[in-house]
């Protein structure tokens, strides 16, 4: 029987420390849609997708009223599109991420990850296409997200697909210049990208995966954060300890949705995200628990100390927890979606070479910040080799959002809105990396990716 | 199925008839009530069998959400799994 103290406990998790189930994110893969007439194949996509995902959102609903948990996004992932679109005999892709769009906004969900292309080791024609209609594809449509994967453990780093990235992320920002470069938010550029992601906007659903799947996200930094603070002053065995615990509670009610959710939809269980995943909302940051470890300020010496621990005993705690485990699992540091990150940046502690080295030990990478809007494609592709060099050599997913927002310059803000919060534009360094990107290739996999 | 009604706010004359009245109505089993005055809030909880209810459990959620609005309390009920699931192995 359970007793009173834990079933408040779990209420208060929820009211006060923003416990929550920060997606179902259901993936449907589009290879059955794939035609040579792009009309024919748009309207396939179309049909799949709100066949698939006609009742995800009701259902969704529903769990979150039966069992009081919050469930704030809906989503949905689907096949990488430029695999779909390769097959029609076109030049324009933008029409797909309109049918995707149209698609989401039937099926009222929040966003739809996949507008992808994975390139690590090199680009189709089809890649190419699609990455090029990246800008006018995300600045024509509301729900569409898109990713590239430029590099991999096993394949090196495609430097040309590199040097493209840091070209389109300026048109994508140019593209939206009236919403202060909004599409850059649903832009991730990856290395050794993950095919069970539900977390966007790096979702979409790897050609590995079954028809359709659920996948949950869980989150709570709060929650984290709240029980370190009855732990102040212990020593590191006694904080990791405190937060396995913790993250084993919050997953295994991740484990119950996505197994509840799955049965309802008739649809097979894939993975649970363990992910601590901020939000701009006060008492829901990341940077607030490291703070909570010691730091005066996140972004101090230390901080990456800290947050390899948060990382690893977030995992070890909820690995128990759930039958399957996947996605990114661990601690995300976006800077603009984190209340503790936007302070620690504002204040000048923070910073992109910081952030740098806090990406080797977190979950994915340099995530939403934003920098000047003059900065060059060359410097945007310079930090993309630079992350997907750290997710080649340490066998991790690294990833890199950043919107260089034009007109503004280091000082100003740019306002996002809503769950994707608000980034102080943080300062590049003004020496030029044009010759080094200008190279193109391939940086050769690492020697540690010889295995088998 | 089981679910657990928790009711927080100010004490008050009738909060327990008024609660009970309720899953009467929609011909719910009350199945262990435990209360106490946490820090100067009264809290109640209520372990509910809902497997005859005419209501479903959203709708019961519903009328006692309207219910905690008359009254300046938060109740809520929800599925008895998502405790277990938190707290027993």
């Amino acid at each position: 029987m359970l007793n009173q103290k834990e079933i408040l406990s779990t209420i208060e998790m929820i009211d006060q420390q923003h416990l929550d189930i920060r997606t179902i994110t259901m993936g449907i893969s589009l290879l059955s849609c794939c035609d040579p007439d792009p009309k024919k194949a748009c309207d396939k996509i179309y049909d799949k997708i709100t066949r698939y995902a006609e009742n995800l959102v009701k259902t969704g609903e529903d769990i979150e009223r039966e069992f009081g948990i919050p469930i704030v996004n809906k989503r949905i992932s689907v096949t990488p599109m430029a695999l779909v679109a390769g097959a029609s005999e076109t030049e324009d892709y933008v029409p797909f991420a309109r049918a995707m769009d149209k698609a989401a906004a039937a099926c009222g969900v929040n966003f739809i990850g996949g507008y992808s292309a994975l390139v690590q080791k090199g680009m189709t024609l089809a890649d190419e296409k699609l990455i090029r209609s990246i800008p006018e594809a995300l600045a024509s449509t509301n729900y569409v997200c898109s990713s590239v994967n430029v590099g991999s453990t096993k394949a090196g780093i495609n430097m040309d697909a590199v040097a493209l990235m840091g070209r389109i992320i300026k048109e994508v920002a140019q593209a939206t210049a009236d919403q202060d470069g909004l599409g850059c938010s649903k832009l991730v550029v990856f290395c050794n990208a993950v095919e069970d992601n539900p977390f966007m906007a790096g979702a979409f659903h790897g050609v590995g995966e079954a028809e359709k799947v659920i996948n949950v996200g869980v989150s709570g930094p709060g929650v984290v954060h709240h029980a370190l603070q009855a732990v102040k002053g212990q020593p590191f065995d006694v904080v990791a300890e405190t937060i396995k615990k913790t993250a084993f509670r919050i997953t295994r009610m991740g484990q119950l949705v996505a197994r509840e959710a799955s049965s309802r939809l008739d649809t097979p269980f894939g993975i649970v995200d363990l992910s601590l995943a901020p939000t701009p909302a006060v008492g829901d940051s990341v940077a607030r628990i490291l703070e909570e470890m010691g730091l005066e300020v996140c972004g101090t010496h230390g901080t990456t100390a800290a947050l390899a621990m948060l990382n690893d005993a977030v995992k070890k705690g909820g690995v128990m927890a759930s039958s399957s485990v996947g996605g990114l699992s661990g601690a995300f540091i976006p800077v603009s979606e984190d209340e503790g990150m936007i302070a620690a940046a504002r204040g000048g502690v923070l910073c992109l070479d910081k952030l740098e080295a806090m990406t080797c030990v977190c979950s994915v990478g340099l995530d939403m910040i934003a920098v000047p809007g003059d900065t060059s494609a060359e410097t945007l592709a310079a930090i993309i080799a630079d992350e997907a060099a750290i997710g080649m050599v340490n066998c991790k997913t690294t990833a890199v959002r950043l919107i260089p927002a034009p007109g503004k310059t280091v000082g100003d803000t740019v306002e996002i809105g809503g769950l994707f919060g608000s980034a102080p534009v943080m300062p590049v360094h003004p020496e030029s990396s044009a010759a080094f990107i200008a190279r193109g290739g391939r940086i050769p996999a690492p020697l540690h990716s010889l295995k088998n | 199925m089981n679910a657990i009604v928790t009711v927080v706010g100010q004490d008050k004359v009738g909060i327990i008839a008024a609660i009970c009245i309720l899953m009467s109505e929609y011909n719910v089993n009350i199945l262990d009530i435990s209360q106490t005055i946490l820090q100067g809030a009264f809290t109640m909880v209520m372990a509910v069998d809902v497997s005859k209810s005419t209501a479903s459990i959203g709708e019961l959620g519903t009328a006692l959400a309207e219910l905690g609005g008359k009254m300046d309390l938060s109740i809520r009920i929800q599925r008895e799994e998502i405790f277990d699931a938190m707290h027993r192995i």
